[in-house]
């Protein structure tokens, strides 16, 4: 039995250690905001955050969690909505939305790291969430509004 | 039915002709709702079952309105969502009409039920394709959101004792004027349900809509938030008590058999709870996926490859090319097209070659099926849920009406979950039933099982030869094409083995050329294929506008004049191709290195023009924006059109740039993504999208904005290089 810190509470978990972080979250916690896209982090539709950075929970396995705080798109949201999600909604990104948990997780990590990002920064950072519907043009458009949304929370 | 994707828009006034023998029903929902539906009576003409108004009770559960008392409007979608804004582009017709309050609008998944939510423009089966959801639904809801309406504005006449003409409805309320009264509509269903239903309603002047052509601001989508928190259901999310999870074991070639395996391995891995043989292969059945792809790790299977596949796309290629020597079945033949090339003072030649595609969605396919003794529920979705219904029951030994079909959200589909086989929901279903229904099975392909099992878009190959005359002008077009039928071997076969969605849109071309020729070569290929977004058109529109640009180079003339030219008497096409031209400043100067290429193309009733500019970065093609307009007739919600082009563009220029899908002797090579490029944010151009205004019927924009991208990128590098491009993907002639 392994214990992991999802979403800041503790939770004991009975799986195979080669388990990847993705499938311990899905159908052992039981949270699906996150999803399986690829299994070998081609996709970034399993983004999610280790000690605030971003991986491929498909290809991290539950050995490899250890005492870091697992955050999921269900976490970054618990008090109020995110102002990543609110400039999501409000470029209309989504389309089929099945990527956008991902996109939406990879989008907060750069805005951690680079308030303001430039289209280069945007392009880097964004490169391995695919979205086949296309909606990159308003992936782009709604980090550079969440980047401009001042006092909003973190 | 045959009418599917081929000739799938609507009849010429864009009135689905079944609307107007419709029959509203009205009745008090539980709960004290108030319930709308509109349909198509029988056959003959006869009306459906007798509606009691006001029962008390639901009568039928397919409406496509509901309101409770709570003024919260339900709109249920006859059509799936999977990303092109069905469910809001329907919910904003009823909306309108009835003048709802937007924030108070949701929206649910139809069940399966072909007589309720059938499909005009699919030949009345109910169906999610050829971009028809909105032209066959425009004037079907808008009629139940009128009805909806005036049944309120009755009710709130009948408690006020006013004349209904002096009530005026606001979203959300009936108002009196003359007394300042204002109604929610929530107090008003339970009167309403009790009020005869008007036999003709009116429809709004387009002139008073509120949310018809409105901004994104005004009806924004109503998934967007579930799809930006989470909670939005796909299938990959449903859970049921006591759910298992199933991996297939899939043959390595189309066509191989399970010959014999050894489960011993997979059955000892920890969670493991069934290993059972089904005809695609051998299922693992496990409490989870984790542990269910373990054991599939763990199992070895012996293959029967007798019969099976084993050609590659080379082969097939080289097939194809041989079958372009030989005269096809005739398809078009305007004037005497051998005399004409004769004569020509100039010919041109070309052969365009394809390759085979996955539709590569990001839910990967995937089917929860729970089988009781006296019936099933499936949860999925369903591009025909009508369809996959009765396959489910026909596995199951059930009949159709002991299946129930249960609607999420599709993670993309682009066609694949039309699949007329049913091929992963009759997976999922036998699984179910090989281990005895003794739990629901949820059914999960994994992305290589996804992209290796088929039902590709098919091959194509294109051979065209054109004839000018000594002032450069068009006077003869021979075109021949070879492809696989997608119809084949499926209900919508025709009889004489005809397939118009190889040839769509290239025997239809509207360029005025005195002289125009194609025939076509049906591909008996061992490689599953089906409809990839646009259909046929994702290699017709490359073939008719990659060699338009040829002919107009060899002529020596501009691409555009070219084509202005050629189409003086199809205003439409000419509007969006000048309108695209404009928008993007054709002719006007480009940085040194870059070059414009622009295409036009009509599908499922839309017309659609791009300008891209490309240049090459370290020698390879980089497309740094695309202008596009389009002609959907009157536009529902402006900013979803934009989402389409702008999602077609991408979706298009992947295919067109990297685009292909490799199989050696029978293996599928292109499994996952590092093997089967696709667009990446770094690689999306700037698109604009500008809308022709219309007052035309509205026409679809999930796919028409797909084919264009392809031909207008290589016209420009045909610009930019001197270099057509006769192989796809573009990629293929720059990688080292």
């Amino acid at each position: 039995m392994a214990s992991i810190t999802i979403n800041g509470q503790s939770r004991d978990v009975t799986a195979d250690p080669s388990t990847p972080l993705l499938w311990v979250i899905r159908d052992i916690v039981g949270l699906t905001g996150t999803k399986f896209g690829c299994g070998i982090a081609q996709c970034g539709a399993c983004t999610v955050h280790l000690d605030g950075v971003p991986v491929r929970s498909c290809s991290t396995p539950l050995s490899a969690v250890g005492t870091k705080a697992v955050t999921t798109i269900e976490g970054i949201s618990s008090t109020e909505v995110h102002r990543v999600q609110k400039a999501w909604e409000e470029e209309q990104v989504p389309q089929c939305g099945y990527c956008q948990s991902g996109q939406i997780m990879s989008a907060v990590a750069l805005l951690e790291k680079k308030p303001s990002p430039t289209d280069a920064d945007i392009d880097a950072a964004m490169q391995g969430n695919i979205c086949r519907c296309g909606t990159y043009q308003r992936i782009r458009a709604a980090i550079h509004r969440a980047a401009d949304m001042k006092g909003a929370s973190a | 039915m045959k009418r599917f994707l081929m000739n799938a828009g609507n009849p010429g006034n864009g009135e689905p002709a079944v609307t107007r023998r419709d029959f509203v029903r009205v009745s008090l929902v539980l709960g004290g709702g108030l319930l709308v539906s509109v349909y198509g009576c029988g056959p003959n003409g006869e009306a459906p079952d007798a509606v009691a108004a006001g029962g008390g009770k639901v009568l039928e559960p397919n409406a496509f309105v509901r309101i409770d008392s709570d003024g919260n409007v339900m709109v249920t979608s006859k059509h799936l969502e999977m990303g092109q804004g069905a469910y809001t582009g329907l919910a904003t017709i009823i909306a309108d009409e009835m003048d709802a309050d937007w924030s108070k609008v949701t929206v649910e998944g139809a069940g399966a039920d072909d007589k309720k939510y059938g499909n005009s423009a699919i030949g009345g089966m109910q169906g999610t394709g050829g971009s028809t959801a909105i032209a066959n639904s425009w004037m079907q809801h808008r009629k139940a959101g009128a009805t909806a309406r005036a049944l309120l504005v009755a009710a709130a006449a009948k408690q006020w004792n006013v004349p209904a003409a002096d009530l005026t409805t606001e979203p959300g309320v009936v108002v009196h004027a003359p007394t300042n009264r204002r109604a929610p509509y929530g107090t008003l269903v339970a009167t309403a349900a009790t009020m005869p239903v008007p036999a003709d309603v009116p429809l709004k002047d387009p002139n008073a809509f509120r949310y018809i052509g409105k901004a994104r601001t005004v009806t924004p989508r109503v998934d967007a938030r579930a799809k930006t928190n989470g909670t939005a259901i796909f299938t990959q999310d449903v859970k049921l008590p006591g759910m298992l999870t199933a991996l297939v074991a899939h043959a390595p070639l189309f066509g191989a058999t399970v010959k014999s395996f050894d489960a011993t391995k997979a059955k000892a891995v920890a969670g493991v709870v069934d290993v059972v043989q089904i005809p695609t292969g051998v299922a693992v059945v496990a409490e989870h996926f984790w542990t269910a792809k373990m054991g599939r790790d763990a199992l070895t299977v012996q293959w029967d490859e007798t019969g099976a596949n084993t050609l590659g796309t080379a082969e097939i290629m080289a097939q194809f090319r041989a079958l372009a020597e030989q005269p096809g079945t005739g398809v078009r033949n305007d004037g005497i097209t051998d005399a004409a090339l004769q004569t020509a003072a100039r010919t041109v030649e070309a052969t365009y070659e394809f390759p085979y595609l996955a539709h590569a969605s990001m839910e990967p396919l995937n089917c929860v099926v729970d089988l009781k003794k006296d019936g099933a529920d499936v949860w999925n979705s369903n591009q025909f849920p009508g369809v996959d219904r009765d396959a489910v029951a026909k596995v199951c030994g059930l009949k159709p009406e002991q299946v129930t079909m249960h609607t999420v959200f599709a993670g993309g589909s682009f066609g694949r979950r039309a699949n007329p086989k049913s091929d992963y929901v009759v997976e999922a279903a036998t699984i179910a039933k090989a281990i005895g229904g003794k739990a629901p099975v949820k059914l999960v392909w994994t992305r290589e099982d996804d992209t290796s099992a088929g039902y590709f878009r098919p091959a194509n190959l294109h051979r065209l030869q054109g004839g000018l005359d000594a002032a450069g002008n068009p006077v003869a077009w021979w075109q021949r094409v070879v492809g696989q039928s997608m119809m084949a071997g499926t209900f919508f076969e025709s009889p004489d083995g005809s397939d118009p969605s190889v040839f769509e849109g290239a025997s239809d071309h509207k360029y005025e050329i005195p002289n125009v020729f194609l025939d076509v070569h049906y591909a008996k290929v061992g490689i599953p294929v089906q409809w990839w977004r646009s259909v046929g058109h994702t290699h017709t529109a490359f073939a008719v506008e990659m060699f338009v640009d040829e002919l107009a180079k060899a002529a020596g003339k501009d691409p555009l004049a070219f084509r202005r030219a050629m189409l003086a008497k199809d205003p439409r096409r000419l509007a969006v191709l000048n309108l695209a031209a404009e928008k993007a400043g054709w002719g006007a100067p480009l940085p040194a290195g870059h070059a414009r290429g622009i295409a036009v193309h009509k599908s499922f009733d839309s017309y659609v023009a791009q300008v891209a500019e490309v240049s090459l970065e370290q020698g390879v093609p980089r497309v740094h924006s695309v202008t596009c307009a389009v002609d959907c007739g009157i536009v529902v919600n402006p900013d979803v059109v934009h989402a389409q082009m702008e999602g077609a563009i991408a979706y298009g220029l992947a295919a067109a740039l990297y685009g292909t899908i490799d199989i050696q002797k029978g293996r599928v090579m292109s499994t996952n993504f590092d093997r089967y490029r696709v667009l990446r944010q770094r690689e999306m151009p700037v698109v604009a999208v500008h809308i022709v205004p219309s007052t035309e019927a509205p026409t679809g924009v999930g796919e028409p904005g797909t084919p264009v991208i392809g031909p207008a990128v290589a016209n420009a590098l045909l610009a930019l290089t001197g270099k057509p491009t006769r192989t796809l993907p573009i990629m293929t002639a720059f990688s080292a």
